[in-house]
This record gives C-alpha cells, sequence and structure tokens, in this order.
C-alpha cells in the first residue's frame, strides 16, 4: 500500500465568499458550509465561528476535533463508513489542510465535554490552541435523542472537515509525504537484524456514548484485527466518543497517530515496524480477556519482539492495559505502555487502577486531577456555564468574574495517550 | 528584607548531654546554638536564625502532644517566618520530633518549615509525606554538605519560589506526582523506550508500578436471618437531581441517602452522577447498579432481618484512591454506629 | 472503599464486573457481574428475568457474605 500526503499549510482562517486557499490562507465559505451542514434535520441551528491561534477565546463545550482531509486519488473516502463508501482506504493520494482543525462543540452529555483556550495558561495544555479552529457548534431539535445528537454532530464534523479539504483541492501540494507500507510477506523478511515492532492501539468502547469506529463499526463489537497506518491516515478510526476530554482520542489524534509516527520515523534504523494492532476497552469482563488473548495472539503471529501499547480513557480500561501487558509480557513480548494518570489534585494518591509489576516500562502523559485556573477570555464561543458540570470541573468552578478553575481532565487532549503532547508527570 | 528563622533541636546538639538527659523538657534559647552556626553561615544576610528551641528526644517520644504544644508556643513567640529542624541523620527519635515539628509547624502556624536527615530514618517514613526532608549522611559527620541544600530549600520555601525535582534540590520524594513538560511528545519516548527496553539498554520508567495495602479479611457474616444490611456504591446512583453535586469524576464527597419505605429504584426518582459509563441503563432503572428491589424483596421474606435505612453512594471514576479510603473510614464510623452487620458494595 | 470498610471489622462483599481491578485493589470477597454500566442487570431481558437474575446475583453476595475465607476469594459460583 502507498499513501501520499499532499500538505497544504494553512496559517490563517477568514470568510470569504468562496472556500479556497491561497498562501496560506483558508477562506471558507459561511452560508455555504452553514447550508451544507444544516441538511441535517437533527439540528435547530448550527453556528460557525473562527478561533485562531493567540486569540483571547474559550471554545466550551468541544466535542471533537477532526484535521480537514479528502482523498485525491485512491479508492474511497476519508472517514470510511461516514462519508463514501466503506471501500478500504489507505492507497493513492489524500489532501490534509495542516495546521487547520474543525472544533465540533454541543452540550451533549454536558460533563462530557472539553474546554479548548487558545491563548493563556490553559492554551498551553491542548494540542488545540497551536491549530486554526473551525467551530461549529450545534443545537439539537427539541426532545432530540442524545444518542443521536451525538451521532449528528459526529457526521457534521466529518462532513465539515472533508467540505474543507475537497473545496480546495485542485491546489497543488506545497508538500508530499509519502507513506510506502509493504505486504507482510515482504515485511518479515525486511530490514533482518532489526526487532519487530507492533503498535497495540486500544480503542473506547464501552457504550452508546463512549465509543470509537473503525470503518463505521462500533469497535466494541470488533476481535482485534491489523490495519496499515495509511488506513489510520484516512480516518479509518473516528471517535465517537463523550469520555473525559484530556483522554479521549479525538479524531484529529488518530489521523495524526504520533504513535504510529514515532514508530516510523524509527522503521529501518531502529525498529522494523510492521503492523497496528486495534482492539478495544469493553464492559464486561469476558469481553476484556477475548480482546486481550485475541490481539495478543495477532502480535505472536507476527512474530513482534516488541509492542508499544496506548490506552484510551482511564478507570476500568486500566484493566485492559495491564492485561494486554500482563499477556505479551508472558509470551516473551517487551512491551511500553502510555497512560495518564488520576493521582488527586495533591498527586499524593495512586495513579491507575489496576497495576502489575510485569509494567515496568511505562509512558506517563500527565495527571488529570491537577488543576487550573483559566482566566476569563473576551470571547466564549459554546456554552460556557457548562464548565460547572464538566468532568474536571466542580460545584462552583465559573467564578463571577468569568475565570474558570478545573482538573486537566476538563481540557481537551491534555493528557491524550496517545503521547500528543509533552505532559508527563514525576514524583517529588 | 532578612527572615526570622527559628531552629529545632535536641539535647544533644544543644551540648546539655546525652541520653542521660533525653528528659530535658522544651526550652526556648535566644540566637544560635551548635549546628545553627552552619546553617546561619549559609543563609548569609538572607535569613537570621533569631532563637534555638530545645527538647530532649525521650521527653518528646513519651510527651508528644504536650511537647508539641510547648513548642509552637515557643516558636509562635519568636514571630518566625520559618523553622528548620535538625539535621537528625540517623537518629530515630530525634528524626520523629523534627517530622513531628515541622508538621505542626506547617499546619498551625501556616510557615514554611523543613528537617534533614538520613533516608532510613523512621522519621522520613512517618512525616515524608508532610514536610520535605532534605537527605543527609547517617551521622554528623554529613553536617557540611547537608548545610547547603537545608538553606537553599527553606530560602525557596520563603520566597515562594518553586522547588525544583529531588534529585536536583536534594530532598526526599514526598511521594507525590507532579506534572511537568518533558522535551519530547510522549509517543517520542515510549518509542525510544521499547528500543532501549529491547536491546536490553538502561531506561527509566514514568511511572513506577504502586503495591496495593491488603487488609485480612473480616469474620463471615453467622446469622444472616438476623442479620442489617448495608448498601454502599461507587456506581454513583443518587435521587435524581443529585441533590449533593456528586462530581461526575474524581468525587470530593459521598452521598448518605434515606431508602427506608422504597421498594424500587424507579426512574422517576433515581439516577447515576457518575460519569465514567453509558448512564442510560442505570438511569433507566437504578436498581441495575443498587439492587435495592430484591433486597427488599428478601427482606420481606425474612431472609435477614433488615436492610439498613440509609445507603451510601459515591462516583468511582477518576476519584483518587486516598479520598475513596477517606470516605469508606467515614463510612465505616457511621455503619458502626448503625449497628450494620455486613455491606454489599456495588461497583461499575 | 472496600478496603477500609472491611479494616474496620465488616465483612463487605464487593460485587462487580472488572475482577481484576478488585483483585489488584484487595478486596477480599468479590462476586462478579454482568456488564459495567449494568452489574445487576441485562436491559436485552425481560424485566421479570431481569429481576430473576439480580436477585441471583445478590443471593451469591449474601452467601459469600457468610463464608469464612482465609485468603482473597473470587465466588464464581
Amino acid at each position: 500500500m502507498k499513501l501520499e500526503l499532499h500538505r497544504l499549510k494553512v496559517r490563517r482562517l477568514a470568510w470569504g465568499s468562496r472556500t479556497a486557499f491561497d498562501k496560506g490562507l483558508l477562506s471558507i465559505d459561511r452560508s455555504a458550509l452553514t447550508d451544507l451542514l444544516a441538511k441535517d434535520g437533527r439540528f435547530r441551528s448550527v453556528t460557525l465561528d473562527l478561533a485562531l491561534p493567540g486569540e483571547s477565546v474559550r471554545i466550551i463545550p468541544v466535542k471533537d476535533v477532526i484535521e480537514p482531509r479528502c482523498k485525491l486519488d485512491g479508492p474511497g473516502e476519508v472517514f470510511p463508513g461516514f462519508i463514501g463508501d466503506v471501500e478500504t482506504v489507505g492507497e493513492g493520494a489524500t489532501l490534509v489542510l495542516e495546521g487547520a482543525a474543525v472544533v465540533t462543540c454541543g452540550a451533549i452529555v454536558g460533563f462530557q465535554e472539553g474546554i479548548i483556550d487558545m491563548s493563556g495558561p490553559g492554551a498551553d495544555y491542548t494540542p488545540f490552541s497551536k491549530t486554526c479552529n473551525l467551530v461549529v457548534t450545534f443545537e439539537p431539535v427539541d426532545g432530540l435523542e442524545k444518542h443521536e445528537y451525538e451521532a449528528a454532530c459526529r457526521m457534521a464534523g466529518f462532513r465539515a472537515a472533508r467540505y474543507l479539504a475537497d473545496s480546495v483541492r485542485d491546489v497543488a501540494a506545497e508538500t508530499i509525504d509519502t507513506v510506502q507500507w509493504p505486504p507482510l510477506s515482504e515485511a518479515m523478511t525486511a530490514h533482518p537484524g532489526l526487532p519487530k515492532v507492533a503498535y497495540l492501539y486500544m480503542l473506547q468502547s464501552q457504550g452508546l456514548l463512549h465509543d470509537t469506529y473503525l470503518y463505521g463499526v462500533d469497535v466494541k463489537r470488533i476481535l482485534p484485527t491489523l490495519v496499515s497506518p495509511t488506513e489510520v491516515m484516512d480516518g479509518a478510526v473516528v471517535s465517537g466518543n463523550c469520555v473525559s476530554a484530556c483522554d479521549k482520542n479525538s479524531t484529529y489524534a488518530h489521523q495524526n497517530n504520533p504513535v504510529i509516527a514515532a514508530l516510523l520515523a524509527r522503521h529501518g534504523r531502529e525498529i522494523n515496524f510492521v503492523g497496528c494492532i486495534v482492539t478495544n476497552e469493553n464492559v464486561t469482563l469476558a469481553d476484556k480477556k477475548r480482546s486481550s488473548a485475541a490481539a495478543v495472539k495477532l502480535a505472536r503471529m507476527l512474530g513482534v519482539e516488541g509492542l508499544v501499547i496506548s490506552e484510551e480513557g482511564f478507570g476500568n480500561p486500566d484493566a485492559d492495559l495491564i492485561m494486554n501487558c500482563r499477556r505479551a509480557e508472558a509470551a516473551g513480548i517487551r512491551t511500553v505502555l502510555i497512560t495518564d494518570e488520576f493521582a488527586g489534585s495533591d498527586g499524593a494518591s495512586q495513579s491507575l487502577a489496576d497495576a502489575a509489576p510485569e509494567a515496568t516500562a511505562v509512558v506517563s502523559v500527565g495527571n488529570a486531577n491537577a488543576r487550573v485556573v483559566l482566566p476569563p477570555m473576551e470571547r466564549v464561543i459554546g456554552f460556557p456555564r457548562e464548565a460547572n458540570v464538566i468532568a474536571g470541573g466542580f460545584d462552583g468552578s465559573m467564578r463571577d468574574d468569568g475565570s474558570i478553575e478545573v482538573e486537566l481532565q476538563a481540557i481537551t487532549g491534555a493528557t491524550n495517550e496517545l503521547g500528543f503532547s509533552r505532559l508527563s508527570a514525576v514524583t517529588v | 528584607m532578612t527572615y526570622r528563622v527559628v531552629h529545632y533541636i535536641n539535647q544533644f546538639f544543644a551540648g546539655i548531654g546525652g541520653e542521660e538527659q533525653a528528659g530535658q523538657k522544651p526550652l526556648l534559647k535566644e540566637g544560635i546554638v551548635g549546628p545553627g552556626q552552619a546553617l546561619a553561615a549559609e543563609f548569609g544576610d538572607k535569613a537570621t536564625i533569631v532563637a534555638t528551641v530545645v527538647c530532649g528526644d525521650g521527653y518528646f517520644a513519651e510527651n508528644m502532644d504536650e511537647a508539641t504544644e510547648t513548642i509552637i508556643g515557643l516558636i509562635a513567640s519568636c514571630k518566625a517566618d520559618a523553622v528548620i529542624a535538625g539535621p537528625a541523620f540517623n537518629a530515630g527519635r530525634y528524626g520523629t520530633a523534627c517530622g513531628a515539628v515541622c508538621t505542626a509547624v506547617k499546619d498551625r502556624l501556616a510557615i514554611p518549615a523543613l528537617t534533614a536527615m538520613y533516608p532510613e530514618n523512621p522519621g522520613v517514613d512517618l512525616f515524608r509525606k508532610e514536610t520535605i526532608i532534605v537527605e543527609t549522611a547517617d551521622s554528623a559527620r554529613g553536617l557540611r554538605k547537608a548545610v547547603p541544600p537545608m538553606a537553599s530549600i527553606l530560602l525557596k520555601l520563603l520566597e515562594g519560589r518553586e522547588l525544583g525535582l529531588p534529585a536536583e534540590e536534594g530532598y526526599l520524594p514526598q511521594g507525590l506526582r507532579k506534572n511537568l513538560f518533558r522535551a519530547e511528545p510522549g509517543a517520542e519516548r515510549a518509542a525510544s523506550m521499547l528500543v532501549k527496553k529491547l536491546r536490553g539498554e538502561p531506561f527509566e520508567t514514568e511511572y513506577p508500578m504502586p503495591v496495593f495495602d491488603r487488609v485480612p479479611p473480616a469474620p463471615a457474616l453467622k446469622d444472616l436471618k438476623g442479620a442489617r444490611i448495608a448498601l454502599v456504591t461507587s456506581g454513583g446512583i443518587v435521587p435524581k437531581g443529585n441533590p449533593d453535586h456528586i462530581e461526575a469524576s474524581s468525587a470530593s464527597r459521598y452521598g448518605e441517602y434515606d431508602i427506608s419505605g422504597v421498594s424500587d429504584l424507579t426512574s422517576a426518582d433515581y439516577a447515576t452522577a457518575h460519569g465514567g459509563y453509558d448512564p442510560t441503563y442505570a438511569d433507566g432503572d437504578a436498581d441495575r447498579v443498587l439492587p435495592v428491589d430484591v433486597l427488599r424483596e428478601m427482606e420481606r421474606e425474612g431472609i435477614f432481618a433488615k436492610l439498613h435505612d440509609l445507603f451510601y453512594t459515591t462516583v468511582g471514576n477518576g476519584t483518587p484512591v486516598a479520598m475513596a479510603a477517606r470516605f469508606g473510614r467515614e463510612i465505616a464510623v457511621k455503619l458502626r454506629e448503625a449497628a450494620v452487620d455486613a455491606v454489599i458494595l456495588t461497583s461499575t | 472503599m472496600v478496603k477500609e470498610i472491611e479494616r474496620a471489622g465488616f465483612p463487605v462483599v464487593h460485587m462487580c464486573t472488572i475482577i481484576p481491578i478488585s483483585q489488584t485493589v484487595g478486596a477480599n470477597r468479590i462476586v462478579p457481574t454482568i456488564a459495567i454500566p449494568h452489574p445487576f442487570g441485562d436491559p436485552t431481558k425481560s424485566p421479570e428475568e431481569e429481576k430473576a437474575l439480580r436477585r441471583a446475583l445478590v443471593e451469591k453476595g449474601l452467601k459469600a457474605l457468610q463464608t469464612e475465607i482465609t485468603e482473597q476469594t473470587v465466588f464464581n459460583d
């Protein structure tokens, strides 16, 4: 499989009479995009706003973040199973509007959405203070059931992201990255002397509002399976998640999965990266055991010596993480785990719900219980009062002067467990 | 400005005497005594040791509350800005006294305090979470090396500056997890760590696995027919509207609700406050998380004597273990007062 | 919570779905339940069947409370 990523670097967003790209400026036809999204009868209103790095802007409550991409060439369309067909993606050419993001905003569950500050102390913790954001805020029609509301927001985010890229598809790319993914028969014998390594990619799948989709399939219904990195880059894995904002994997984080990038960067030099094993985090013990057993079986079938395992979420998924680690280590496969911590606001408590002596190599992406005060912003996009009920906010989070005291838990992507940012924790 | 520091030492370092003088009651001496000389030199003009409080190790160990009370009074009378205790090196009772004094100073006078001792001093395990303890050698020969970090950390605390990592500053880790930004993103660190692990090269985990403590099993319930059973849950079941505002995640409180006369948790009256699982099923019928309906039925059938009138509930979602342990202790006291015999604890 | 209540001397049965966590944390009497969002229910069944299922689980819990143990025990049946 060979995928070319055609990149245009977006440095600014502005409203325009038509959607176009010129020297870093992405102009957006506001009414055309509003009309496209408002076709979904489940919305009472659809509002578009722009939020740029460094501005005094707060976005709340954030549901998902998506990078604008579309297929230029090759089978299928980005976000297969949702846009276009369910054709296998990951080949041909894909246009990427790097530096731009679609941020979807709506009070679906209330306590499971997040905050993005474009400047100030909160901006240090979210990756999406550095992207040029098109914010889409939705209000549902009266009485819309929340699972339907989530599905509608999810679809609208993909439509908007695809619309932006598709509208500028004729602009020649500034840079082109090529990822070549060989068939297994070649991969197995490539790079003799380098250890074979795979990525065990854990996805949240705990219930109708805690879900992730693979080619449109709710991953709680899959057995662990193999995907190529190029499929992930084309949006084969997308978020349908309403869990704590800090460590749910946004669709953007899947599209730009940094574990895949880090393994590809070492491929052929230090390791032989042979595949991504997608697995889930389900709600019954039998499901957890079945998935863990099957995922490690795939790793053994690939004959890998090492696995990077990334968790999504916290609490009972810690049990999946530890189970995957123990099974792999028992099979002689060396593991490195990526997780965040819930050690209390003072950092004095135990960080994980489960533990095992086999977990000797852990990357911590930070303590999500640590608190931060977010000063007032000149402009707030969305529904600021949600801060009081967001997970990681608490009663009285919203102060009279418009500042908010929250745990990092409430900040979108603050402790992303794909290892997106530099945040970590140490024992002092 | 020059900060006013009070130094705490034992009878030995005050030159009063050895074990035979360990019964010395707390007393205040003007200015610098014994090891205070080295500290004062290190402070320069930034801080002055205005007084030294001396107490015998034996007296402190045998009269901890009273001694602490007296010592706090003496320190308060000096209008101190900070307290420095020890170093205690490997002297167990001295280390314990230093830790206790620093902790009391911090709690009651709300001024900075620190001490210093050998890592194996029993005072370390007792007080490392409460107070900063600078690492020293096991005997007074290590004084010269202990003084610079003691002085520099105390000045940082006085000036409200943030402390660096334990190894950089010279204090013993307090066991608190603290956030920082590392040079590389997490995914890069993970890939590098895996390469090292595969090559058998040394690497450092960023989160050493905890060791959970164990409690011996309580004796079994002997007489079910006569038993009073209580329900406790971490599944967040609350009266609809969540009257006590239990947080969806990282709960800081638990609720206590009366279910006397309630034979079924209906969707009209009960729901979940838990933010970590799909609430559809619990909101539809809270008995799916807290089985009140069948327990009531069994109570009527006389299988056990009584379902306790109150149930206890919190949200076990990202809630720190230390917080949950506190809830558990408080709930246990209430259950004891209510003469409960056994507990069913449900979790989601 | 479960450990602190037990430390105070009460027999406690921890009824939960994710047994490994309960085992790691250190509960002593553990009874497995159905699923995280509905430990004592199964929404695919009729209300009567669900209640019967719930009753069976609670009976298992009461039995665990009446069983002397010397170490952590998972009551599977």
